[in-house]
């Protein structure tokens, strides 16, 4: 039978062990973001040629999923545990499988199936291709190799691994709702989060100021734009995670029309494929330094500049 | 000669829907291949499993058969100079046939003595062909198609190992980094990888590793398994077809097991509980005898028996969590009555360019109110349908349409009912999706039928008007759909209505009330109609009635589905008869006479006094006979009528110059072919008939 992990202990084996495989243990992003994709470790680290191994906790904020802490498995927080390794290495199905036994689950005494499950992020322009990840029936991850990301085509292809941290646990604690779950050995999953998720659920929904949300949106993308044509690459990409956490804000509280819904998502869109192309001419001014083969560097530099 | 090959492509998991067709896709290509090169074989099996795509071909030639032929090359006085030495051109065609001066002789053509070259082609071993599959293997396309690694090739997913055995001989294909060999991959935790000592042992060996390859037997095993499940507890399971195949694309060693949920979720509808466990968990839902569904259902492990238990408990644990939330939203969704749903859709779009889904159900009302007076529905049904047109769309904000998409108009019937809706009104609402596909149900009430109609007509309506027209496959609105189910319901529910009237009259009332949208959709009438017609065109099509038919029927003076119909039923019924010929000649050269007058509608009276000859006479009479009442007889009637002047028509052809010099004579004449042909357009266009001698 499985071993009761807590959470934080499955975090630090997930943590140990993909380092072992080469990935730097990054900490989570500190803009608001609904997922891990959008930490610019992986959106941003995703695009263009050089390698990029790296793994980190990224709480997730989705306001329209908040259930005021009363549903078992609905969240306006949940926690994932993300793993983006460039080039997708060969083995990438078997590393992962091999994680899973790091957390005390032997395949043979599960079902563990690779569903088909493309993934697509239109609001920043990025689709793959891959599965969601069955334990029992449960879709404990999804299982992505990025095909386009910010509008651009990869190459080489980023594979992304991200487990759904309370899913997960829940399954190994054995608990039908996640408030139940062990988060220490004496702390509970609900004696952390289950006020937040009152709170944050009463504020997406019932609370926020949609004129001041509507403003600030207008503002962040100004902003962002404004930065992008400094070359300002980072402080550009934290305003368009704000636009993207700002729009959900607002989505969540019902303040966006079906109509207005494709609009907001086409000016987030724009700003991702801006920011893509940003990003990726300025590794190539910095000279790609994270291509350690030397004479692939200088063709890759050399490409570059004959294109232009 | 007993040469077997086996090709194995090893990948990561293919998503289930596509395994069955890339298999077909292999053989195919392969197949192909084969015959291309001239290599004979006897058998391709197949297997696949969600990571392999295999085929197993015996019975393959040992090599091409050889190839003997003659090549003739220039005329001898060329190939030879005067003193019998061999010519530039001689030298050379020998070389361009990989042969020399000396294997050349002449033959007569013609009287002529030309040069030729008897070449022997020895046929490649199959060995040295079959490295070709690579090829194969390649070119083959699929849905999705992905890249990986640092690769710029694509395809359905990463390939992982090839296999490629003549007999006990490894052929060498190399894709990428793979390189084919013998060695193929067990089931990915029950199995290892296993080396196989040729290729005859594929299956057997595989099965050694816990993989039934043979798609078929894997089929059959879960089907067997479930059945025997079934028999123990004394339940029923429906083995939905589609979902079986999906179930045995998602496996490669299946065991199925059976798991419970908890009594008090019976009270959600059956559709949300058969969602949930079918579409969103892939398990088969259990029912007693009767029908009725039970706590239980049945799903397939990709794996063995071992820790079953474990694997049941999981799949438990998800389906409650699944149903929790689906009980939630109907008990919240039961909170707010139709009119706050009603309400809300007012800023709920139905698309962009167009309106609101709540203007367009206000639209809808219009068309509804309008059809249904036409097809003659009684006073209940026309108040039902005023009702249900007010608020069919009221589902798609609840809460459980919101999660279970695919309940859209289900919900709606069940809500309508609590809230104390007529049945009729609540039929109608879900029945208005109605057909779902192609060959869908059809809505079975009146009400729930006119509604379908209105709906679906005002959508091909507006989109149009909006300039979103389908074009070659780009019908992303699935507005042919739409049109298709129109007809169908018509030609069903047998409602006569012409539509381009009916689009003239619809969009006049929308414009009175006020509730059309700012769009041209008057100048888009012709364009709905011809989009109608095709549909009409393939519905025909589908019954197996010749195209010229199709065509003729639809392009007559109604459009009328369901007269349409009848009309192409009827002249498929007559197109063997032993004076059909002669009809259609007689109408047709009617017809084409016709067109050589032009006159309005209200100017058709013929003048008896201006008749020259008998025949005039006697004409006149039969017209003014068979066109009485003839609109309302039906397309039969409509054609024995018009069959019945053939004679009078050709007397009247032979006596009568119908382009006389008198204008007053010649439109005389015009007028009367003209009120002829007006009826032969009321039945189709037969001009467009194909008559054969």
């Amino acid at each position: 039978m499985t071993e009761k992990l807590s959470v934080q202990e499955i975090i630090l084996r997930l943590q140990k062990y993909w380092a072992a495989q080469g990935c730097m243990l990054m900490q989570a992003y500190d803009t608001e973001k609904g997922a891990g994709t959008m930490s610019p470790y992986t959106f941003l680290r995703a695009i263009g040629p050089e390698p990029w191994n790296a793994a980190y906790v990224e709480p997730s904020r989705r306001p329209a999923d908040g259930r005021y802490g009363e549903n078992p498995n609905r969240l306006y927080q949940h926690h994932q545990f993300q793993v983006i390794m460039k080039p997708s290495p060969e083995n990438i199905q078997e590393l992962y499988l091999n994680s899973l036994k790091e957390l005390g689950i032997n395949p043979l005494e599960h079902d563990i199936r690779f569903v088909e499950d493309n993934w697509e992020n239109p609001s920043m322009g990025c689709a793959g291709v891959g599965w969601e990840v069955w334990l029992d029936g449960m879709e404990i991850t999804q299982f992505t190799y990025f095909q386009i990301v910010g509008g651009l085509e990869m190459d080489p292809v980023a594979s992304e691994i991200t487990y759904g941290l309370e899913r997960l646990s829940s399954y190994i604690q054995n608990v039908n709702s996640v408030f139940d779950l062990e988060w220490s050995d004496d702390v509970l999953y609900g004696d952390i989060f289950k006020e937040p998720e009152y709170e944050h659920s009463k504020y997406s929904f019932e609370v926020s100021d949609q004129e001041m949300l509507l403003k600030h949106f207008n503002e962040y993308e100004h902003e962002a734009q404004r930065l992008l044509k400094q070359n300002l690459v980072h402080p550009a990409y934290d305003y368009i995670l704000k636009c993207s956490h700002t729009f959900n804000l607002l989505d969540a509280r019902g303040a966006v029309s079906v109509t207005e819904r494709a609009g907001y998502l086409s000016r987030i869109r724009n700003l991702a494929r801006w920011v893509a192309k940003e990003f990726v001419a300025a590794r190539k001014r910095r000279g790609f330094p994270l291509i350690k083969d030397e004479k692939k560097r200088q063709e890759l530099l050399k490409d570059e500049t004959e294109e232009k | 000669m007993a040469n077997n090959f086996l090709l194995e492509i090893g990948l990561e998991e293919i998503p289930a829907h596509v395994v069955t067709p890339s298999i077909n896709q292999l053989k195919k290509r392969a197949s192909d291949f084969l015959s291309e090169q001239r290599i004979t074989f006897e058998n391709i099996k197949t297997f696949s499993t969600p990571r392999r795509l295999a085929l197993f071909i015996t019975g393959l030639a040992d090599k091409q058969p050889d190839i003997d032929k003659s090549v003739k090359g220039p005329a001898k006085k060329i190939a030879q100079d005067a003193d019998g030495n061999w010519t530039k051109a001689a030298i050379g065609f020998s070389k361009g046939q990989g042969a020399s001066t000396d294997d050349i002789t002449f033959k007569d053509v013609k009287g002529t003595q030309y040069v030729f070259v008897e070449k022997h082609i020895a046929g490649k071993p199959v060995d040295e062909i079959l490295a070709g599959m690579k090829g194969v293997i390649t070119a083959m396309t699929f849905p999705t198609m992905m890249k990986w690694g640092t690769y710029s090739f694509e395809y359905v997913r990463p390939i992982k190992w090839l296999v490629a055995l003549l007999n006990a001989k490894v052929i060498p294909i190399k894709i990428l980094n793979v390189t084919a060999d013998r060695i193929t991959s067990g089931h990915r935790f029950l199995g290892k990888d296993v080396e196989l000592a040729n290729a005859d042992e594929y299956e057997e060996k595989l099965t050694e590793q816990f993989v039934v390859a043979d798609a078929k037997k894997r089929k059959e095993l879960i089907s067997k398994q479930i059945h025997k499940i079934a028999q123990d507890n004394n339940w029923k399971i429906n083995l939905d077809p589609d979902l079986l195949e999906e179930v045995n694309n998602l496996v490669e060693w299946p065991t199925a097991f059976a798991g419970n949920f908890a009594d008090k979720y019976l009270t959600i509808p059956d559709e949300v509980l058969i969602t949930s466990m079918k579409d969103h968990q892939r398990f088969f839902y259990v029912t007693d005898q009767d029908g009725k569904l039970l706590p239980h259902f049945v799903s397939v492990r990709n794996g063995n028996d071992y820790d079953l238990q474990n694997v049941i408990q999981g799949n438990e644990k998800v389906l409650t969590a699944r149903l929790e939330d689906a009980m939630f939203f109907y008990q919240e969704d039961q909170k707010k009555s139709i009119a706050d749903y009603v309400e809300r859709l007012k800023k709920v779009s139905f698309h962009d360019k167009i309106s609101t889904m709540y203007e367009k159900m206000q639209r809808v009302q219009v068309i509804s109110r309008y059809l249904g007076k036409l097809v003659g529905l009684s006073d209940d049904e026309l108040k039902d349908l005023s009702r249900a047109a007010e608020i069919y769309k009221f589902d798609l904000i609840t809460g459980m349409v919101g999660e279970f998409a695919e309940l859209q108009g289900i919900m709606g019937e069940k809500y309508a009912l609590l809230n104390g809706e007529s049945p009729a009104v609540a039929k109608a609402i879900s029945e208005h999706y109605m057909p779902i596909s192609a060959n869908g149900a059809l809505p079975k009430s009146n009400v729930g039928a006119v509604l379908a109609v209105a709906d679906k007509l005002d959508s091909i309506l507006t989109f149009f008007a909006a300039g979103m027209i389908p074009s070659g496959s780009n019908d992303p609105y699935a507005l042919r759909r739409q049109a298709s189910g129109i007809v169908r319901i018509a030609a069903d529910k047998k409602w006569n209505f012409d539509l381009i009237a009916t689009l003239k009259n619809v969009i006049d009332d929308e414009e009175k009330q006020a509730v059309a949208p700012k769009l041209d959709m008057k100048g888009q009438i012709n364009a709905v109609s011809n989009f109608m017609k095709d549909r009409i065109k393939q519905f025909l099509d589908d019954l197996g009635i010749r195209y010229d038919i199709a065509d003729a029927v639809t392009s007559g003076s109604q459009t009328n589905i369901v007269f349409n119909i009848a009309s192409g039923k009827m002249l498929q019924d007559h197109k063997d008869d032993n004076d059909f010929k002669a009809v259609i000649e007689s109408l047709t050269r009617v017809q084409r006479i016709a067109k050589k007058g032009s006159f309005a509608k209200d100017d058709l009276t013929v003048n008896p006094d201006l008749f020259e000859n008998e025949s005039e006479k006697v004409l006149f009479e039969a017209v003014k006979k068979a066109d009485d009442g003839f609109t309302g007889l039906g397309a039969e009637e409509d054609f024995q009528r018009l069959a019945q002047l053939k004679d009078d028509i050709n007397t009247y052809f032979d006596a009568t110059m119908i382009m006389a010099k008198d204008d007053q004579l010649k439109n005389n004449r015009l007028r009367q072919l003209t009120l002829i042909a007006n009826m032969i357009m009321f039945v189709g266009d037969l001009d467009k008939l194909v008559v054969k001698g």
